[in-house]
Order: structure tokens, then C-alpha cells, then sequence
């Protein structure tokens, strides 16, 4: 009860602080929503050739968009955090009864929140433009972007607290972050991909995210890509905030 | 009545494969009602057994109770007992004064309608009414640190811990957060504090313990700890005169109140009893030799004295 008193009352501060300086929230969708202006429309002339997958161009880009709004957006909250660490803030915290459960999953409700809300606005460019998907489809791949969005922000918090430097954080992301986004199929379906990248690709746990999305956009929501995307998501989502809430339980300096 | 007592409190981190013993074993035992002062220099282990103290780090081994409770049992009790101002601080900076207040109420369980209240006492207490809605990383260091003070008394615990409370702080900030720390123990707060200063130390706390290399080395009031040390220490400059200087020095040999000195160049210095009875004495003396004095400085034991004298070595140069 105190857990949940304590993560409301968090969530709650952490959200208007968000909302007082929105600043990253704005950039984060930039990003995205610039790509599905200037990238989607080349993808056109190729949405017919042999290997890509069905849904056109906007059809097929905008889930793997959203999975990389979840992947970027998530990642870019540990620069607020360690700035928080070094303040002293989270110390402070940590003196009071609040619930420990709870330091960590106000964070995230918080996370998670502007995420929906980020790839809401997302959804609505790309209907704009012409995406005509499954209704239901698109909740439900919002979900996998939910479960995304927790998986990366929880890693994100961990590693912050082992490294506490934002400049290690940034050289670490830069590093991270291109590899994960090409072998996630996110801007070229991995369809077209030799066989060899594909092999690569299926131990990238964001790739399996991306299927699932693009199957549930075109409404096929029996597809295996889709339970397979929802179960690697759901476990690895939360092994990830059991890493955070024990990172966060243990010495923060 | 103890409100803090600790019996071999000891931390050891492993680092790189190598076991290094952040704090050896502290026991100590605080009064309720006192200003405590812990001091040391830095790396002595200060720091690690604040944070532990504070829940922050759990012990190696070793024991701690806080206001009856068992520290390392039930650290979630301990903490809605204690209040803490880290060094840092730790104000959220894009919030005001008063919503920081109001939301480090509600962390303690505190109602909103009295959070509020809570909040206007202690702005008005410690004079933040001014800037009380600006964001609180506008604030001057002095304010910033009244802020802090605000936050850890939020929820009038019985035991307030500080994490050198002045450090970086002006003097008129410094000055003023002494006489609040008295205000504050004055009204019934037990203080314990972390300082490397040690005029704070001897001009604040009522008790204090010495740590060094992760133990204390020795505790008691500062008056205490400075009797230990034998004598003050008178020190005379003289005008330059080769051979009365040597007649000065055999003089001043034969009187039995002086306990030691020492004869360099023109400076002579001399441990005796009591400094200020001798002084008169030994000037009397040196001017019927007619030797004119040009400086004389008259030094009581200080906490440094005490600190050397435990531990070989100067706080002053440990501390850099």
C-alpha cells in the first residue's frame, strides 16, 4: 500500500517537473517524426519490390519509428537523473521512509507516460499522411512500445548508477545506439537483409519488437511475430526493472 | 538518555579484487540533548560512517542502534526518526523552496493541508519567505543551504545529522548556521555533525569524537581533549643580541613554572602551565635582563594539538 501511496506521490513530481521543462520530450519526437517526413516518402519507390513487407511504405515505417522513439527517448532520461545524482536529490530521498519500490517505479510510470504521449503524437503524423492501420492493432503495438519504453529506461537508471558520469553514459549510447536501430530493421525492413544480418538480428531483442509492431498494424494480430514480440518484451521488460529496483536498493553514492 | 550508540561499526569495500576497510570499527555513544561533533580528516572514514549511519550504506559488521531502534533491522524505522543534510544537499532545483518542503513532508506521511503548514513555519523560521516561490537554483549558497536545513527538519526528528554543514559556505552564512544548529538544539534537536573544521568543532559541539583510519582515536568534550595536551605555549621575539639571547635562555631555565623551551635565532618558545600567569612573570624577567621583546603570542592547545598528539600528524596537513 505504501509502495503504491509512495509511487503515485512520485509520479505525480516527476511528471510536472517534465511538464515545467519539456524541452526533451519535444526533442526526442523530432527525431521520429522528421524521419517519417523526409524518410518515409523515399521508401515508396522500393514498398513494391520483392522482400518488403506488406503494408506500404508509411505502413511499414511507422512501427519500426515508434520502436525507435521508445529505444532513443528512453535512453536519453539518464542524462536528468545522473544530473539528479550528483544534486544530492535521490540521496535525500533515500533518507525518508519513501518506499524503495517506489523511487524506482515513479521514475518509470513517469518514463512511460511521456513515451505514450510522444508516440500518441507520432500515431496521429503519420495517420496524417496517410496510415490507414488496424485500430486495434496500434493499442496493442503501443503496449510493446510500453513494455519497450520500461525495459530501456529501467537499463538506462542501472548503468547510470554504476557509471554516475554522464560523459561515459554519452560515449556508451553513441556506441550502443546506431547497431541497434539498423539491426532492428527499423529505417530498412530486414527482410531485404542478407541472411547473415538476419542471424545477427534475431538475438537483437528490438528486432522482435519491430515484427510484432508492423504485423499488428496491418491487423494480423494472430501472427507468431506478435505473441513473440509481447513475450520477449514482457520478460526482458521485467528483468529490467528487477535490475533497476535492486540497483536503486543498493549503494547510490 | 543514548540516542545513538554504535559498538564496532566497521564497512569494507572490495575494490579491484583488494579489500579496503573504509571504517576499521567505530563504537561511540551519543547523549539526546547534545551537539555532537565528528571530525577527522579526509579519508579517515568520516564520511562512510555518516552514510551508514544515515542508511544509506548497510554495515560490514558491527552494531547501531538510533533512538532505540536497531539500525541495521529495521533501517526503514530508523529512518523516519532521523533527519539528514547531505553536503550536496539535495534540493530539487527546478522546484521552490515550498514545494520542495511541501513534497519532503509528504515522503514522511504527512497530510497535504499540514505539509503546507509545516512548509510556512519553517520558511518563516528560517527567513525564506522572500524567495520562497523561485526556483530554489536561483538561490545564494547561503540560501540554498537554509533550504537544506529546512528539508532535513521537516518532520521534527528527534536527531539531525549534518554532513560538514558549513563547508563552501561564506562566513556570515557560517555564522549564522551555528547559531541555528544552537537554536535547533536549544529547542531539543541532538545533533550529530561531520566537520573538518575544527573551530566549528570546538565552538559548537558539547561532545566530539576523533576518527582516524576508520577508528576513533578518542572521544570527550573539547575542553577535556585539550587538557590532555600539557601547557600553552608562549612564543617571544626577540630583538637580535648574540650573547643576551643565551643569557635569557639560562635564566629562564631556572624558573621552575617553565616546561620546556626552545631557543632559534631571535624566537624563543616556551610551554608552560598556565599561559596567561606566566606571561606577566617571564616579561618582568626579560626586561630586567634589558632585552627588548618585539612579539610575543600566547597559544592555548588547540583541537589540532589534540589531534596531533593522538595521531602523529597535523589535521591541518591530513585535511589536504
Amino acid at each position: 500500500m505504501q509502495s503504491l501511496r509512495d509511487t503515485w506521490l512520485l509520479f505525480k513530481h516527476y511528471l510536472t517537473m517534465t511538464m515545467r521543462n519539456p524541452v526533451m520530450v519535444i526533442v526526442g519526437l523530432f527525431q521520429p517524426v522528421v524521419q517519417l517526413l523526409l524518410f518515409a516518402p523515399l521508401l515508396e519507390p522500393i514498398a513494391g519490390t520483392e522482400g518488403f513487407p506488406e503494408g506500404g511504405a508509411i505502413g511499414v515505417f511507422t512501427p519500426g519509428l515508434l520502436v525507435m522513439l521508445g529505444i532513443t527517448g528512453s535512453l536519453f532520461v539518464v542524462f536528468g537523473f545522473i544530473a539528479e545524482l550528483r544534486a544530492g536529490v535521490l540521496e535525500r530521498m533515500r533518507v525518508t521512509p519513501l518506499s524503495r519500490l517506489a523511487l524506482v517505479l515513479g521514475r518509470l510510470l513517469r518514463d512511460v507516460t511521456m513515451l505514450l504521449l510522444q508516440a500518441l503524437v507520432l500515431v496521429g503524423v503519420a495517420w496524417l499522411m496517410g496510415l490507414r492501420a488496424d485500430p486495434a492493432g496500434v493499442a496493442l503495438s503501443l503496449l510493446i512500445v510500453v513494455l519497450l519504453g520500461l525495459l530501456v529506461s529501467s537499463c538506462s537508471y542501472a548503468v547510470a548508477l554504476i557509471l554516475q558520469d554522464e560523459n561515459t553514459v554519452a560515449s556508451l549510447l553513441n556506441f550502443l545506439i546506431l547497431p541497434i536501430l539498423l539491426l532492428s530493421g527499423i529505417t530498412l525492413p530486414l527482410t531485404l537483409a542478407p541472411d547473415w544480418i538476419r542471424n545477427v538480428a534475431g538475438v537483437n531483442p528490438f528486432a522482435y519488437a519491430v515484427d510484432a509492431s508492423r504485423a499488428l498494424f496491418i491487423g494480423q494480430l494472430e501472427h507468431p511475430a506478435v505473441w513473440q514480440g509481447f513475450a520477449v518484451m514482457g520478460v526482458l521488460s521485467f528483468l529490467g526493472v528487477f535490475w533497476a529496483v535492486r540497483s536503486f536498493r543498493q549503494g547510490v553514492a | 538518555m543514548i540516542i545513538l550508540e554504535t559498538k564496532e561499526l566497521a564497512k569494507s569495500f572490495r575494490v579491484r579484487g583488494r579489500l579496503v576497510e573504509a571504517v576499521k570499527g567505530v563504537t561511540m555513544n551519543v547523549q539526546a540533548g547534545e551537539i555532537f561533533g565528528f571530525l577527522g580528516p579526509n579519508g579517515a572514514g568520516k564520511t562512510t560512517t555518516m552514510r551508514m549511519l544515515t542508511t544509506l550504506l548497510k554495515p560490514s559488521s558491527g552494531q547501531a542502534t538510533i533512538a532505540g531502534i536497531d539500525l541495521l533491522q529495521h533501517s526503514r524505522q530508523v529512518r523516519e526518526k532521523i533527519g539528514y543534510v547531505s553536503q550536496a544537499g539535495g534540493a530539487e532545483g527546478a522546484c521552490s523552496a515550498r514545494e520542495n518542503l511541501i513534497l519532503q513532508a509528504r515522503f514522511y506521511g504527512i497530510t497535504p493541508h499540514d505539509a503546507n503548514v509545516r512548509a510556512n513555519e519553517l520558511l518563516a523560521a528560517l527567513d525564506l519567505e522572500q524567495i520562497a516561490d523561485r526556483p530554489s537554483s536561483s538561490y545564494s549558497g547561503g540560501q540554498r543551504r537554509r533550504l537544506d536545513l529546512a528539508l532535513g527538519m521537516v518532520h521534527k526528528p528527534k536527531l539531525l545529522l549534518l554532513d560538514e554543514p558549513t563547508a563552501a559556505l561564506d562566513p556570515q552564512s557560517r555564522a549564522w548556521l551555528w547559531a541555528e544548529v544552537r537554536r535547533l538544539n536549544a529547542e531539543g534537536t541532538t545533533i550529530f555533525m561531520t566537520t573538518h573544521y575544527l573551530d566549528e568543532a570546538d565552538a559548537l559541539c558539547q561532545r566530539l569524537a576523533i576518527i582516524d583510519d576508520g577508528r576513533i582515536v578518542v572521544e570527550g568534550t573539547p575542553d577535556a581533549l585539550k587538557r590532555q595536551i600539557v601547557g600553552d605555549t608562549i612564543t617571544l621575539g626577540l630583538q637580535f643580541q648574540p650573547e643576551i639571547g643565551h643569557t635569557v635562555q639560562d635564566l629562564l631555565q631556572q624558573q621552575s613554572y617553565i616546561h620546556s623551551l626552545e631557543y632559534a635565532e631571535q624566537t624563543i618558545r616556551l610551554v608552560v602551565d598556565r599561559g596567561s600567569e606566566a606571561l606577566p612573570l617571564i616579561l618582568r624577567l626579560i626586561d630586567d635582563a634589558n632585552v627588548q621583546v618585539q612579539t610575543v603570542e600566547l597559544s592555548r592547545p588547540s583541537l589540532d594539538d589534540v589531534f596531533l598528539k593522538q595521531t602523529g600528524r597535523s589535521l591541518r596537513e591530513s585535511a589536504n
